[in-house]
């Protein structure tokens, strides 16, 4: 009994994480802010669901494949949102006319000050 | 029909929205963003399916589908990257 109602309040969690990362897909106005909106809610929703489907189906193939899954995908997600981030900037994706201030942003290099080795 | 259909139709939906982001993405930045999400998606519902048809071993796909979303988001954005102006 109460495995079915802690595992399907975990996946009720995860996928209402999911659908307000696609709302944030639909409604934000610029890449970055989209970058942002997939990777913290996506992650944590997709561990939340995958969470429960594992305390609602406990069986060792569930259990052997699921764990690893959480695993990597704790992991690999900031390696991914960060690939994506720093590709956006640098094939000049168009900021929001919000943005006050661009960290990255760099003027072509007019000279080289001191002696090149 | 059980409970398990919910979260399927509302990740069916975000589905929807991944998808018109990866049509009419502004920025091809947009679309690497949209498909990320796309695999996210996939992932969960993959999971909610294992329960719906009561068969553990459709998370094998599970797995999979982390190492491949995965690897796309890297080999795209490294792409996109490399491409000239």
């Amino acid at each position: 009994m109460w495995p079915d109602v802690v595992g399907g309040g975990l996946a009720a969690i995860g996928t209402a994480l999911i659908a307000v990362a696609g709302l944030g897909m639909l409604r934000l106005p610029d890449t970055y802010n989209r970058i942002n909106a997939v990777t913290k809610a996506a992650t944590l929703g997709v561990v939340a669901v995958l969470l429960g489907v594992m305390i609602i189906e406990p069986s060792a193939t569930a259990v052997g494949l699921l764990t690893p899954a959480i695993i990597l995908q704790l992991l690999t997600t900031p390696f991914g949102s960060y690939a994506v981030g720093r590709a956006a900037h640098r094939s000049s994706s168009p900021l929001a006319p919000i943005t006050h201030h661009d960290e990255l942003h760099r003027p072509a290099p007019a000279y080289r000050a001191g002696p090149r080795r | 029909m059980s409970w398990v259909d919910v979260p399927l139709v509302a990740l069916g939906t975000v589905m929807a929205v991944v998808i018109w982001r990866l049509v009419t993405g502004p920025a091809n930045a947009d679309r690497v963003v949209a498909l990320d999400l796309g695999f996210v998606v996939f992932i969960a519902a993959t999971a909610l399916l294992s329960v719906r048809l009561d068969v553990a071993a459709v998370d094998i796909l599970v797995l999979a589908a982390t190492l491949l979303g995965f690897l796309t988001t890297i080999a795209i954005s490294h792409l996109l990257e490399r491409r000239p102006r």
